[in-house]
Parts: structure tokens; sequence; C-alpha cells
């Protein structure tokens, strides 16, 4: 649960589906826009989409990144030949953006714009509520063209009508009242839908038309119980270059159908260090100490449950996690390390969650000693002693389980005993 | 009584009173247990507030029992306790906003805890922005709350007694902690507990974007409280809220020792766009790095670890250093009193045994699923074994074959209902227009069930069992029975007779014939019915006696001994059937009657003999 990008196509359809509501008809908003996803025809597109084919066009991916122009990934002013030959070259290839690889999957399609009146607005959140920044200078350079952005602070209870917006555009703006009563529109849209941010540079401006050449936003996930009918059946992609594997799906699957938290990140599935932490504080710590102890590039993902889950939830949990790391046997003469994790426990029940990850680890016996798993436990918190000691019978059973400790044993200190054997 | 007046700087004392909103037992037991083992005076829970219900919650204060007051409305449980200045929070995500808004409308109330995760971000600032303006602390949201060592615990916070024994918690120690994990929290209580004097106070604000209150809200109450003597503080990657603490470093309006770590240290390792596991926990720049964080603090003065992993020794040479300096005393050795264990949790332990007052063996709900007779309601349906097989589980403990449950199914259908002039019929319909309700009007039909009416299919197998099995001949039987001066339970009908026999009798007899494996005590009761009908042409064997002796041959085709067969009779189970298949007929005239909105029935003076006498006997004489 937190602030989360949505894809630009559809910020702007939402836009566009709300613009009249919230904002009025005094202007008007174009909404031309074509998505290209892995399963689209472009024939077929241009069928449905009748512009393409008769409008000049502008093309990129739409996929969470910044700096697209920068990266040569955005065609300006072409026709839908050239688009096609241009997407031709870039679906399904792999780029690198700073320092995220990953493949091109999604693109946005729009009517090239060339207007003469580029504009910047975006609205943020902030503790005291949502500042509002304005300028007539939009477009890439914005950062450098900071001085001419007006900014307009909206307290959290005010109403943004009694806020004053018109004597605060610039002076050299033509009709100031015209768009204060659309900046006052969007802000209400803004706040109504859940957004967090939301940036438009620039959109340009040709009569009363708006054209938005570029969206950002993002949306607070926690809203959807007040604004998700407004939302629709919107999906949160993942972040550019970060593909969910079928795993991780399953787990965040589990995870939205759950009152509990589970969290999974592969970070690098040939890993040998796989934790299996409870608490989103502790397996941050966990995690951390991973790295201070010169594993990170070993560390095989980053996950937590927490909550109360149930013994099926674990159990589901624990087996994902055993799955992923017995896939690829380590070298001949090195282990894989699984640590059970965990602070001490507010109100889990700690051998009831242990149930679950227990049942995971009989299954996967064979699997674990093939693999040389070594196995590492610390967990307090209620019921941490039978828990515990349910652990420590595996060891009859031929389980590798190495060390299991309580919360007397420091957190970090199971990881370096855990690791230790590695020198 | 009212709020005893208490420095800004104290939000929890050993005699605050709280409301618990959301009637969270658990939370509401481990707040008391809390209490007692501090030795507090009085429970820290003054009353709850439940929208659902009102009255007395009962939990245990030590080894006795007390009740705390319940009521519907914040309001109400306001008025009537005036000492409550805390609100514990367990809204739902959804409800957490406008019940904490609401609750900052009491000016009583000093310290808000919201527990929920998942309320809306812009809904979390609109509570801040309204706690500045009414003076009010917000701990949370997404938070387990926190703790006063020795005085007053939120909620959940801590875990169970013996982690706060462990952790030292129950006596009040000189070190105050702000952490955003709730989790991480009850780690800090144990280093604290175990390597210092103890925690004088410790909040987890909670790991959302906006939380009620920052760090420096909390360690800057620390710096005023004269009772502290270092403060620990554990921040992590997103947000730019550690450098609040920063700058009152450097300003020197902190003198007290503050050893902080903020964790997420390793996220530069990592492709970005990895979201642990706390909502605020992202780094959208430098600033919000842990890294930046731990080396901002560092260079104003705290004193902050190579690690997560050396932050207990940070801590405990910090503690030493001001002990040394006579800053701070060593540990008091203050003995917490012992809370009996809970009977639930000694009992999951073998720690104590204790026989049983009810036994039962035909049915289990406390598993994963619900059985019969050891059959899943699951395998009930898969099976399809109907409402015979049900009964055979429930009334014989026995899986009927297809024929018994068949059988069964059948009686149920023909004992269904028999009109509305019978006396059961006729009690229920009466029962039902005096505006009696479904079920008191059923009992009022069901009550004329027994030997008159009914009863005879108990009774024919009564009387026939013991015949046949003596081997008495039909003839004889017949002989036996009239020697008694009694009717033949089970043989004789109103209206029906050998030549227009009753259909439903008809029916039975030759399924039983077709279907079951052995039939004899049928055969035997032919054999009579043919001696009697000898006698006179409607003494038939009737349906009552049909199912009665029917019955008798299921029981014994299942494989029942006579003795088993004699004690199911005599238990009245054949009698069951009856009056579970009359029951159906009894409700649909009793629907039937109040879908009719038939008025009151009154039985017509007309029909009634009335033969009184002029005078009682005795009269003239005792008026």
């Amino acid at each position: 649960m937190a602030q989360k990008p949505i894809r630009e196509h559809n910020a702007k359809n939402m836009l566009a589906k709300f613009w009249v509501e919230y904002v009025g008809e005094g202007l008007v908003l174009s909404s031309k826009g074509a998505q290209v996803t892995p399963d689209t025809d472009l024939d077929q597109l241009a069928k449905d989409h009748p512009w393409l084919t008769k409008e000049k066009l502008v093309v990129k991916p739409d996929m969470i990144m910044g700096k697209r122009g920068k990266h040569g990934l955005i065609l300006l002013d072409a026709d839908y030949d050239g688009v096609k030959k241009w997407l031709g070259k870039k679906r399904g290839k792999d780029v690198t953006v700073g320092d995220v690889t990953g493949e091109l999957t999604h693109f946005l399609i729009e009517p090239f714009v060339n207007a003469d009146h580029e504009y910047y607005l975006a609205i943020k959140s902030n503790r005291e509520g949502d500042s509002i920044y304005f300028s007539t200078k939009g477009g890439v350079d914005i950062e450098e063209n900071w001085d001419s952005v007006t900014t307009i602070e909206v307290p959290i209870l005010a109403n943004i009508d009694d806020v004053d917006v018109e004597s605060k555009l610039p002076a050299d703006f033509d009709d100031n009242a015209k768009y204060a009563q659309m900046i006052k529109g969007l802000f209400k849209y803004y706040a109504d839908l859940g957004y967090a941010f939301l940036e438009i540079n620039p959109f340009a401006v040709a009569g009363d038309t708006l054209y938005p050449l570029d969206l950002k936003c993002r949306l607070d996930d926690t809203a959807h119980f007040e604004a998700g009918k407004k939302w629709g059946d919107l999906v949160f992609p993942a972040p550019f270059g970060r593909k969910l594997s079928p795993e991780e799906k399953y787990i965040h699957g589990l995870d939205e159908k759950s009152g509990a938290s589970l969290k999974l990140t592969i970070l690098n599935a040939k890993g040998r260090v796989w934790n299996l932490v409870a608490g989103g504080g502790a397996s941050v710590i966990y995690t951390d100490t991973v790295a201070d102890l010169g594993f990170a590039k070993e560390l095989a993902n980053y996950g937590e449950y927490s909550g109360n889950p149930s013994t099926d939830e674990t159990y589901e949990y624990a087996k994902t996690v055993l799955d992923l790391m017995t896939r690829e046997k380590p070298q001949e003469g090195r282990h894989k390390y699984l640590i059970i994790g965990g602070g001490i426990a507010n109100f889990t029940d700690v051998a009831k969650t242990f149930i679950g990850i227990i049942k995971a680890l009989k299954e996967f016996k064979d699997k674990l000693v093939e693999n040389n798993v070594l196995i590492y436990v610390r967990r307090g918190g209620p019921n941490y002693q039978a828990g515990l000691k349910d652990m420590e019978d595996l060891k009859k059973l031929g389980i590798p389980i190495q060390e299991v400790h309580g919360p007397a044993y420091s957190m970090t200190k199971i990881v370096a005993s855990a690791l230790a054997h590695e020198n | 009584m009212m709020v005893q007046e208490k420095p800004d700087y104290v939000l929890f004392d050993e005699n605050t009173r709280s409301v618990v909103f959301g009637y969270q037992q658990n939370a509401i037991q481990g707040m008391l247990n809390y209490d007692f083992i501090c030795q507090r005076k009085t429970p820290s829970v003054a009353c709850i507030v439940n929208p659902t219900r009102e009255g007395f919650h009962v939990c245990f204060w030590g080894p006795r029992e007390i009740s705390i007051p319940m009521y519907r409305t914040l309001e109400k449980a306001l008025e009537n306790h005036k000492d409550v200045d805390v609100m514990v929070n367990f809204a739902s995500m959804r409800s957490a906003f406008p019940t904490t808004l609401d609750a900052m409308d009491f000016p009583q109330l000093r310290t808000i805890a919201i527990i929920a995760e998942g309320i809306p971000e812009r809904r979390s600032k609109m509570i801040v922005a309204k706690a500045l303006e009414k003076k009010v602390t917000i701990i949370g949201p997404a938070t387990v709350g926190g703790i006063r060592a020795g005085a007053f615990k939120i909620g959940n916070t801590a875990g169970t007694l013996d982690n706060i024994i462990e952790s030292n918690l129950f006596r009040t120690g000189s070190v105050a902690y702000v952490s955003k994990s709730g989790g991480l929290s009850n780690e800090l209580n144990m280093i604290i507990g175990t390597n210092t004097d103890g925690v004088y106070e410790g909040v987890a604000l909670g790991g959302d974007r906006y939380p009620g209150t920052l760090f420096i809200d909390h360690i800057m109450r620390y710096e005023a409280n004269p009772d502290i003597s270092m403060i620990v503080l554990l921040g992590e990657i997103g947000g730019k809220d550690e450098y609040e603490v920063v700058e009152a470093l450097r300003a020197g309006k902190i003198t007290k020792p503050v050893v902080a770590w903020c964790i997420g240290t390793s996220a530069k390792m990592f492709p970005s766009g990895v979201q642990f596991g706390h909502a605020g926990a992202r780094a959208d720049a430098a600033m919000e790095t842990p890294d930046y964080k731990n080396k901002a603090l560092k260079e104003a003065g705290a004193i902050v670890p190579g690690s997560f992993n050396d932050f207990d020794d940070k801590i405990k040479e910090t503690f030493d250093k001001l002990v040394a300096e006579g800053k701070a005393k060593p540990p008091s050795d203050v003995k917490p009193p012992v809370i009996p264990i809970d009977y639930k949790i000694a009992m999951r332990d073998d720690i104590i045994r204790k026989p049983t007052t009810f036994m039962c063996t035909i049915s289990d709900e406390s598993g994963d699923e619900l059985s019969y007779a050891g059959v899943k309601i699951s395998e009930v349906f898969e099976h399809g074994i109907g409402i015979g097989g049900v009964i055979g589980l429930l009334w014989f403990k026995r899986v009927l074959p297809p024929w018994g449950r068949q059988f069964i199914e059948m009686v149920i259908q023909v004992t269904a209902d028999h009109g509305p002039a019978v006396s059961g019929a006729h009690n229920a319909i009466v029962a039902s227009r005096a505006g009696k309700d479904l079920i008191s009007s059923l009992v009022s039909g069901m009550l004329t069930i027994g030997p008159r009416f009914g009863g005879a299919v108990d009774g024919s197998a009564q009387m026939f069992q013991p015949a046949k099995d003596s081997g008495m001949t039909p003839e004889e039987f017949v002989l036996h029975i009239k020697k008694k001066n009694v009717n033949i339970q089970g043989i004789g009908h109103r209206i029906k007779s050998v030549t227009d026999p009753d259909i439903r009798v008809t029916l039975l007899k030759k399924f039983v014939m077709e279907n079951f494996p052995s039939h004899e005590y049928l055969d035997y009761a032919l054999e009579v019915e043919k001696v009697t009908t000898a006698k006179r042409n409607n003494l038939i064997l009737n349906v009552d006696g049909c199912i009665g002796i029917c019955m008798l041959d299921l029981q014994a085709g299942i494989g029942l001994t006579k003795e088993e067969i004699k004690n199911n009779v005599d238990l009245g189970v054949l009698n069951g059937l009856f009056i579970l298949g009359r029951s159906i007929g009894m409700m649909g005239h009793i629907l039937d009657q109040k879908r009719l909105k038939a008025s009151l029935y009154r039985h017509p003076w007309d029909d009634i003999l009335f033969d009184l006498p002029e005078r009682p006997p005795g009269w003239e004489e005792n008026k």
C-alpha cells in the first residue's frame, strides 16, 4: 500500500472521462490516444482509431520511465507508416534507461501538436496539504526555468474554491479567470480521485483546446475504497524493468486478497541467500545485514509476511520461496542459506504462522537436502516457544535446520551465524 | 474524576485512563495484564466503544474478573468517564478517519492512537491538520502504538506477558525511543530493556507516509522530560522526517544523547523500484536514503552505529557512560507480580487437565469442517447420501445403504401431512390463527403427537417385535392381545379396508418387498393382518403400523441386533420419523393460515354440548 504510478494512457483516459464533470466546458481537453500493447495488431488499431492515418503522430513507450527523449525513445511528427516502422524496431526490444534494463512492451501514440504555447501544471502532495505549480514556460527545460513557476499552496483543510488562484497566475497570461477555473477543477479531480502527484508537462494550448503532451501521476492506492469506482479496472504496472515473475504475481495476488501483508520481490533468482522474514521493518534489517556482510550479490529475494497471516497463507508463501530456491542446485561443495527470521512480534501468533512454514519445509525436505540448503531460525513474539520447538523437531526428520533462536538472540546475529559458514 | 493536570511532555503515566474504540478483546486483556504487572491501582481501560453493542465486557484483572463498561458512542463513553484522556482507536481503515475526526472534537482527549493500516493519505493529512489545531497528539496510523514502561501501553504493543517480563517493561527505566516501525519497536524494547535501566517510553510512529506525529515531536518531549536520560531513534528509508531531528541537534535544542539508526541501507544495491514493506519506505531522492540520513545524524552529533547489528552495543555504551557520569542510575530490582496462566494456554500446553461434563458422539464442528458421525459435510454432498443418509448418520450412527436411505425418505414424504382435521394440524392451525409465531404454532401441533395420535409407529413395533421374536404364531399373537383387552397397535383403519386399501401402505409394502434384503417382520405382520381382516374387513395393517414394522426390518437389514433394535424403538426413534415428517405438513398449515390472514379461531357454541348441573353439589352448605 503506497503511492503508485499508472500508465500515461490510463491516466489521460481517466482525466478525459472526468474532465467535464470537474473542469467544465470552458476549456476542452484533447483526448486522442491509442495504446500499443504486446497483443496489439497495428492494422486493426488504425481501423479502431481512424485519425492515426490522417494526422501527424507522436509515439513513445508508456512504461513508467523518465528521460525518454534523452534515450531516443520518442518519435515526433511522423505518419502512421513511420510509427509502424519505428515500433517494428522497438517493440519487444530490451533498452537500458539509467541503471535499469527492460523490455519495451507498451507504447502510446498521440497526435503531434505544434502549438505556440506550452504550459506547465503540477499538483503535489505534502504533509500540510498540496502544492499547485504553474508556469507558462512548460517543457523539458522546466527545471532550468523554475523561476517562472508559480506555487500555490492549498492547505489540506481549505476548500479550493476559497483559494485565490487567479491573481497568482502569471501577469502575461491572457485569460486568468478561465485558467484559474480549470486549475481548481483539476485540483478537485486530483483530490477526489486519490492522487498524490499529477504533472502535465507540458500541455499545449490552441484556442480553447488543451493538449496534455506528457502526463505523469501517482495514485494513493489506499484510496481505493473511496475512489475505486471512478478508477474503474485500473492496473498498477510494475516499474520499468521490473517484470513480475509468476511467483511474484502469485504472492501479490495473495497479498491483495488478505488482511495480512505478504510481499515478495526476486532480486537474483540464482542467489544463495534467501530470506523468509516476518515484519515490514525486520525484513529491511535482514536485507541490510546480508548486504553489510558482503553478500548483496548472493541475496536472492526481498520479502516479508506480517499482520497475523493464516496458516494457509504462510504455507503458500513459504512454498513459493522454497520452490524458487531449490530450482537450480548450487555448485559442488557450496551451500544455500534460508533465514527464517523476524523480530519480536506484537500480536502475530508465531507458532501458528510457523505451522504453515513447517508444512512447506516438510514437503520440500528432499529438495532442500539436494540443494545443500542450511536453515537458520530466529523469532520472538506470542507463543514463540511452541513455534521454535516445532522448528527444532524438524531436525529429527532430516530437514537441515542448523540453529533455532528466540528473542534473546539478536535479530541480526542469526544472519552472521548463517553466513559465517561461507568463510 | 477529572483528568489530572500533567506537563505537556507527558502523554501517559500510571494514572492514565483510556477508551478503546472497537471491541478488541485480546488487546484489552493485554492492556489490563500489563497494568496489573506494573502494579497500577486502576485499569488503564476505563471503557470501550462498540458501535454494535452496549453493556459490559468482562475480563481479567490479575487473578480475578472485572467488568468494563461498553458504549455505542464515544460521546456516551466520555460523558461517563471524565478521567479518560487517551483513545486507542482500533476502527478499520474505512472508519478510522471519521471516528478520529469526531474524537478530536472532545477536548478531554489529549492523545489518540490509530492502529488501522491503509487509511488514504489525504485523510491522514486531514487528521494531522486538525490535530495541530486542536493540540491533540496522534500516534499512527498503521502502528501498534507505544508504551510508557511501568505505567501504560497502547493495545497490542510489546506483545505477550513473557516478552514484557523478559524486556523488563514492568518497571520504568530512563531510555525513551521513537521508531517508525511498530514491529521493530518490540525489538527495541528487548534491546533497551536488557542493555540499560530500561524503557521509559517508546512510540512507534507507523509506516505510512503521513504519520500523525513525527520523530521530532516525541524527541522534543523526551528532551523536556527530566526523567529521561537518553533517546533512541530508529528511522528508515523514505521521507525526510529524520532531518528535523538533525536540525534540532545542530541547533543545540537536544542536549541528551541520541543513539540513532535508519534502516534500509541495502536499498542502493538493488535495481530501483523495490517497495519495502512500509508504504513510506521508498527513496525518491538522495536525501531520503538511509545512508544520507545516518550520515547527517552522525554529523549533527547523534551516536550512529555502523549497522543495526551494533545498535545494541552503542545503546549500552551510551547508557553506561551516563551511569559513570552520574546522569543515570543502574536498573532497579522491582519484581513483577505473577499473573495466573490462562486456562486456554495451560490446556494447550498440557499443563492442566480437566474432566469433561459433556459428551457427543454424533457430530463435531470444532475441526476444519463440520462432520456427522465422522462423515464430513462435503462428503455428504459428494456422495449424495440425502436426508435419509443424514438421518442414518445422526440417529443410528450408520451409513445407511441406498435402500435404507430411500425408505426413510419415503416415510418422511408419506407422513408429511394428513389434512387439516387431524389433531396435530388442527392445533397448529388454531395456534397460528391466534397470532402465534411459527415455532409456537408448530409446538402446539407437535404436542398432540403421542399414544393416540401418531404413536402407533412406536406402539406397533413394540408389540410385533417381541411377538415375532418369541416365535408366537400370528393366531397366538392376536389371541394374546385380545386377552389383554387392548387393540393391536398398527392394525385397523377408520375407512380403508381390504377392498379399499390405503395407497400409502401399498406403496411402502411394495418398496420393502422389492428392495429390503429381508422383511421377516413385515411378512409376520401381513400374516397377522390375514387373521384380523378375517374378523373384520377394516382391521388392516395401517400406515403407522406399516412404518413401525418396516423400520424393524430396516434395522435388522443393516445388522443391528435384536437388543439394539428394541433399544432404538424404546428411545422413540420410530416416532421421531413421524414427528419429522409431520412437522413439514404442520408448518405448511401454519404458513397457509398466515397467508390467508385467517382470524382468531373460536369454536361455535352450537358445536358444544353444554351439560352443566344447575348447582354443584354442596353449594348451599359451603357458599
